[in-house]
């Protein structure tokens, strides 16, 4: 093998090693930080080994389960899919187009009693948004959502 | 009537892009000169048509003519002027046609400013982004055309899309996003006629470096006012959310960024010329696949991405342009005449050359993660029906090491002498700014700075921008010593005289500037949420904020919600904020717009989440160092202006001297 030859066999080599480290890497780190898609009912069906794990939930707040505590900024409501109902309870205003029977979408972890505990609530939609209807899939919230 | 011109113009500018597409590869294949000028000639056909028809968009949407199907999509009598003339790019019928026209002014000008050069290179150039400019053509005619004629002729349109009519940069930050990402399309030519051709000489480099200078910076000024819209519309405080539509901006401009250097090293060493070519190619197809990301729909509704027919015909295009260049690149690499800068010569590891090098891999990297954090729901929704998300600590855990380094190279890079320094040598140049920089950070550290990355942050910051600043001192005392000119007009020509170093030095501490600015509003931004009555005051971090009233206001688009704040520094009057709320009609959801007080050290960010009767709730942000990220921004934009203008002109000169 020539002089050359032996050199760009090394380059190549150690570019391969450096990739493959990286890739380790990269997927480690991707894989620690998803946050899965769930809706009320898969939440409900994944049960005890979806506590404690950072996930979204979205769903249509269901009417007549919204209050807020001004006093403590405690915000509850129920996120449902139709069928399934799952509690929620995060702290802070409710943004201003939060309203009984939108689709949204809530981050956080299921503690557990069963409670959803949001850090984030998110309604800020596309342009083409409308309001979830019966018999809509529920992974369709999801995707009304603006750059998940 | 303005249907029927629209689709005749849009038809004409299809057959010419098709012809002179033919006329350009006969040139290239040839090397004709008639065959050349008629591609030159298709190219101009091309501009002058599409400017045209953009045109007559422009008067239909500016007169409501709602027998033109977009207008009848965006359009509404009580828009005004000038968002209805913006509205052109806010959805995607008009913004594809925006898209041809941009590219096709880019190819009548290529085709004016290579008239004198030779024919078979440029034949190829022009084949090239007539080819590209052909695809969207085709794409405006056959799925996405806005000159459909309505019948029946509606009475008014819903109006265009809130968040285009809800500020100004709206009609700034697309069309300079549109020029970088459209204008990615020149240098790739180049680079495929440069292979096609068999050739890559020193004139051709430096008009490839010219043009690539101009559309990074427009690239640049679009990313950048990008964020700066985010900032000052969407309400949550931030200026970057790693969100797709952000992500295929910037992966382009990482991989262009990359290429910018690595031909620096092919002019100056005559080494990575093909590292080069393969960069600028790569940076091209980043743009078409960002282009498929935002423009198919994928991202928002992965399920109407098989009934859109524009999602397809773009991963055709990609995987065409993917194919194509590869093979290119297969078959040209080896046969390329490179006559680039002197004969390479071998450098030591503790060189410029290697600084350089490692630039590259570290921003393929970036790109690397970028992409794979970007694509991976997609993938993943595809091989198992789960819908994720990649959070942000991904990139952040990612790409903070790495941009350190990045920051690490752009003081060493230039800090080091090319080939095989003496370490003597060497170290005369890095350890006083090393020294300087330790210093600062000390200081830093003593007033109370503990965060491990903004410290390492402000040490390589300050490295990089002392070693930029001695290097053009350097250039001023260069031209004091020849003493031809008195002192301050020594300062503009000994600068004016290297633009090209100039310009590097200054973008590079446009870099410094924005990465420090990066690292203190990321780590010490804080945030609260207020709720309070008309007449009082709540204090926070030393500000004082009194809610004076709101009010409602009826404008003609929008209705508008504002609530009146005092803001108060201690007893020092900060002046009157008004964050307000707006909502659209026919539009589900109300947007913000957020007030913001901006000082040298520091943004108050207030915006409205709601606003009722005598009541106010705020979301209320203290971000250090934002200011910083526009000016150093802008710093980058400007040196590479400065690049690129005086060697255009050069160029210019240099073809009357031999004509």
């Amino acid at each position: 093998m020539t002089p050359t030859g032996r050199r760009r066999l090394m380059l190549v080599g150690a570019l391969g090693v450096m990739l493959a480290a990286f890739g380790v890497l990269a997927s480690g780190v991707l894989t620690s930080n998803l946050v899965p898609y769930y809706d009320p009912g898969s939440v409900l069906a994944a049960g005890p080994s979806a506590v404690g794990a950072t996930l979204r939930l979205g769903g249509q707040v269901k009417a007549g389960t919204v209050s807020f505590d001004e006093q403590t900024q405690l915000l509850s409501f129920v996120l449902t899919d139709g069928e399934n109902d799952v509690p929620v309870r995060t702290t802070g205003m409710p943004p201003d187009m939060f309203r009984e029977g939108i689709g949204a979408v809530v981050e956080g972890k299921l503690d557990e009693a069963g409670i959803f505990q949001g850090s984030r609530v998110l309604v800020k939609h596309s342009n083409e948004y409308r309001a979830p209807v019966e018999g809509m899939h529920p992974g369709e919230v999801y995707e009304t959502v603006e750059g998940l | 009537m303005i249907p029927t011109l629209g689709h005749s113009l849009i038809l004409l500018s299809l057959a010419a892009a098709a012809a002179g597409l033919v006329a350009g590869s006969v040139a290239g294949f040839r090397n004709s000169r008639e065959a050349a000028s008629w591609a030159r000639v298709m190219a101009g056909a091309c501009a002058v048509t599409l400017t045209l028809a953009t045109l007559l968009l422009e008067w239909a949407l500016l007169s409501n003519d709602f027998s033109v199907s977009y207008v009848a999509q965006v359009g509404s009598i009580g828009t005004p002027p000038l968002i209805a003339a913006v509205s052109l790019w806010s959805s995607l019928d008009g913004s594809m046609l925006f898209w041809s026209f941009v590219a096709a002014v880019y190819a009548g000008v290529f085709a004016w400013r290579t008239r004198h050069d030779e024919p078979g290179p440029t034949g190829w150039a022009l084949a090239v982004q007539l080819a590209v400019l052909l695809f969207f053509t085709m794409l405006v005619a056959g799925h996405s055309m806005p000159f459909e004629a309505m019948d029946p002729v509606p009475s008014d349109g819903p109006g265009p899309n809130p968040l285009l009519q809800n500020h100004v940069l709206m009609a700034i930050h697309p069309p300079t996003l549109y020029l970088g990402y459209v204008g990615m399309a020149v240098p790739f030519a180049m680079a495929v006629a440069a292979l096609a051709s068999g050739r890559l000489d020193a004139s051709w480099t430096r008009s490839l470096r010219a043009w690539s200078l101009w559309v990074w910076a427009f690239l640049t000024l679009g990313i950048l006012l990008g964020g700066w819209w985010s900032y000052e519309v969407l309400g949550w405080g931030g200026y970057w959310a790693w969100d797709p539509v952000e992500n295929a901006s910037l992966l382009p401009w990482l991989t262009f960024t990359a290429f910018l250097h690595s031909l620096i090293v092919a002019e100056r060493r005559g080494r990575l010329a093909i590292t080069s070519l393969v960069l600028v190619m790569l940076s091209f197809l980043l743009t078409v696949l960002g282009t498929f990301m935002t423009r198919s729909g994928v991202f928002n509704s992965v399920h109407s991405f098989t009934q859109s027919p524009i999602g397809p015909a773009f991963l055709a295009f990609l995987s065409l342009t993917l194919t194509g260049s590869v093979l290119l690149l297969a078959a040209r690499m080896d046969k390329l005449d490179v006559r680039v800068g002197p004969r390479p010569r071998s450098a030591a590891p503790a060189s410029r050359e290697t600084a350089f090098l490692l630039m590259d891999l570290v921003l393929l990297a970036i790109t690397a993660t970028v992409l794979l954090g970007t694509l991976y729901p997609l993938v993943n929704q595809a091989l198992t029906g789960g819908q994720v998300s990649v959070g942000a600590p991904y990139y952040e855990k990612m790409n903070v090491p790495l941009l350190l380094v990045l920051l690490l190279l752009m003081g060493l890079g230039p800090a080091l002498p090319w080939g095989k320094p003496n370490s003597r040598m060497a170290l005369t140049r890095l350890v006083p700014p090393a020294v300087l920089a330790l210093a600062v950070t000390v200081a830093a550290s003593l007033a109370g700075l503990r965060n491990g990355s903004v410290s390492a942050a402000v040490f390589l910051c300050t490295f990089a921008a002392v070693v930029s600043l001695a290097e053009l001192a350097a250039l001023v005392r260069a031209r004091l010593r020849a003493g031809s000119d008195p002192a301050p007009i020594a300062v503009f020509t000994g600068l004016a005289r290297s633009p090209q170093r100039t310009g590097a030095h200054l973008a590079h501490l446009g870099v410094a500037m924005l990465a420090v600015a990066v690292a203190f509003s990321s780590a010490y931004r804080q945030e609260t949420e207020i709720t309070m009555k008309v007449g009082e005051t709540a204090q926070w971090n030393g500000y004082s904020v009194g809610f004076v009233g709101s009010e409602r206001v009826q404008e003609s688009h929008r209705l508008s919600s504002r609530a009146s704040l005092a803001v108060f520094e201690g007893s020092d009057d900060l002046g009157e904020l008004v964050p307000a709320l707006n909502s659209y009609p026919r539009m589900a959801q109300s947007m913000g717009t957020p007030a913001v007080l901006t000082r040298p050290l520091e943004d108050l960010y207030i915006s409205l989440v709601r606003v009722g009767p005598g009541q106010v709730s705020l979301r209320v942000f203290l971000q250090p160092g934002l200011l910083w990220i526009w000016i150093g921004g802008l710093l980058m934009v400007l040196g590479s202006l400065v690049a690129a203008l005086p060697a255009m002109r050069r160029r210019r000169k240099g073809q009357e001297a031999s004509s």
